[in-house]
């Protein structure tokens, strides 16, 4: 039911883990719907240089985890706010039908990661 | 790659024994068992011999099995058929909230169409209270229908209790047993039950069979209308390779289920104890002991979800199931568990292994070697268990 691409994100994910002092955090769903993803984001300037997460779900949720802090890693904040959660799904060469919805919200972790590096910023200046 | 299959409550393989006589239901005795030639009164014969077979393992009478094409027709034919026939006599049906969807879809489609339900809760060890029961029925009520086994957690329900109170009270009782087939005794006389839903396919035998036990006296109205076969119960031509089949299957149940179920509550219980000691964060789920089928083992592995699990199994050849909403095909998890009062993080976590004949030590092993390690990667990349690593730390 997964492709290929997706088992390989599930099997070997990418940038696992936390951040000690991360420039922006960013956690979408709950464990009561079954998923929780957390971004962390390390932001120098505009661009993102680093990047980790911490994904509860299932193997969609984990691999759409992966593949977008893949996707962003080295990209400008503005370039990361236009990646949209069905251009991970897409970059993973698709998800089941079902897992459209519940399980492909990684985007909005990274976004939500992202306005909070931006809230912090005005808190600065 | 190495392949061990513990999802057994979701089918089995067919008994090679049993195939070999279904196969030559094919080729060889192919007569339609109503017609009047060699060839029909050939497998005409076979038909009552198999019909024999599943009423001796579930102490009936052969003419009171009716077959069909399975489990989830059986449900259908029982609570619709008793709901059309007893529709003048009252409109209130009792079931339980640990049922079958087969059970529980064709309940709410009743109550959709001017019946009315009440769905009975359960213990936290998934098992039916016979005083909810009591208490639920009511002047109108027609019909209770609860399963004898639950297939997730594998609790075994006081069925003989209530159906004591059923016959007190003149209403029909129906008994999804297609869990328990086999694998603990039935007696549809000493159980005091009205309707028994079997299948094929859980018990070594080919899909797409079933039967439903009718007690003598008790009128159901059919589904299927046609060339009347099966005493007007169940019209259309019989699915002989299937039925020969299924009898097969039930004569070897016979035989076999006392040491099945003597083999089968070792390797559970290694299996249970195993995950219990060598995981933290572990509930077990559905009760321990006697009130459990033998083949099943269901736990909670808490901060992890269960569709990661059964991926990560599957990658090394390991078969199991999961209450999780990723498996159920719907947003929430299990009904079972949380109708026992699991809160849902702790549902979608559930892993269910359900054995079977061929299941052997070694490979119990193998799956004690290998979960933990699961486990573990997958606890590494949940925030939920941050918390835990933690507090551990502190």
């Amino acid at each position: 039911m997964y492709t290929e691409k997706v088992m390989d994100h599930f099997t070997n994910p990418r940038n696992v883990g936390e951040m000690k002092n991360p420039d922006g955090v960013g956690e979408v769903g709950n464990a009561k719907c079954g998923d929780i993803m957390r971004i962390y984001l390390d932001i120098e300037g505009d661009i993102i240089k680093d990047v980790k997460f911490k994904t509860f779900g299932c193997g969609a949720a984990v691999a759409t985890s992966s593949m977008v802090t893949e996707m962003v890693k080295g990209k400008t904040i503005d370039e990361a706010m236009v990646i949209s959660n069905a251009a991970v799904a897409e970059a993973l060469g698709g998800l089941p039908e079902t897992k459209m919805h519940c399980s492909n919200l990684a985007a909005d972790a990274l976004h939500k990661a992202i306005g909070d590096y931006r809230d912090k910023q005005q808190k600065k200046e | 790659m190495r392949r061990v299959y513990l999802d057994h409550s979701a089918t089995t393989p067919v008994d090679p024994e049993v195939a070999a006589i279904m196969m030559t239901y094919y080729t060889e005795k192919y007569g339609n068992p109503s017609s009047v030639h060699g060839f029909g009164r050939e497998t005409k014969q076979a038909l009552e011999q198999a019909r024999n077979q599943v009423a001796e393992l579930i102490g009936a009478a052969s003419r009171e099995i009716t077959f069909t094409s399975g489990g989830t027709e059986a449900d259908n034919l029982a609570i619709l058929g008793t709901a059309e026939a007893l529709r003048k006599k009252g409109k209130h049906i009792i079931t339980s909230c640990i049922e079958h969807h087969a059970v529980l879809e064709t309940c709410e489609y009743l109550e959709k169409n001017g019946f009315d339900l009440t769905v009975i809760p359960v213990d936290e060890e998934g098992i039916i209270s016979v005083d909810e029961v009591r208490k639920a029925i009511r002047p109108d009520t027609i019909l209770i229908t609860v399963m004898h086994a639950n297939n997730e957690v594998g609790s075994i329900q006081p069925i003989a209790e209530i159906g004591k109170l059923a016959k007190e009270h003149g209403i029909v009782f129906h008994v999804d047993a297609v869990q328990s087939l086999g694998k603990i005794p039935i007696n549809v006389e000493e159980m005091n039950v009205d309707l028994l839903t079997v299948s094929g396919h859980k018990i070594y035998g080919p899909k797409g069979v079933g039967a439903l036990y009718v007690r003598k006296g008790v009128r159901i109205v059919p589904l299927i209308h046609g060339g009347g076969q099966e005493r007007k119960r169940r019209s259309g031509t019989e699915n002989m390779p299937g039925i020969i089949g299924f009898g097969k299957a039930c004569e070897l149940a016979g035989q076999r289920m006392a040491d099945d179920a003597e083999k089968q509550i070792k390797l559970r219980d290694k299996l249970m104890n195993g995950i219990v000691e060598g995981i933290e964060y572990v509930k077990v789920n559905g009760p321990v002991g006697e009130k459990r089928l033998p083949n099943n083992v269901n736990v909670s592995i808490r901060y992890v979800e269960g569709e990661s699990l059964l991926l990560s199994l599957d990658m090394l050849g390991i078969a199991a199931s999961s209450g999780s909403a990723c498996t159920s095909g719907s947003l929430d998890p299990s009904h079972v568990l949380l109708g026992m009062g699991l809160i849902h993080e702790i549902a979608h976590g559930s892993l269910r292994f359900s054995l079977g004949r061929q299941n052997t030590e070694e490979e119990i092993d193998y799956v004690l070697e290998q979960l933990p390690k699961i486990v573990e990667r997958l606890r590494m990349m949940s925030p939920l268990y941050d918390q835990v690593i933690h507090s551990k730390q502190a």
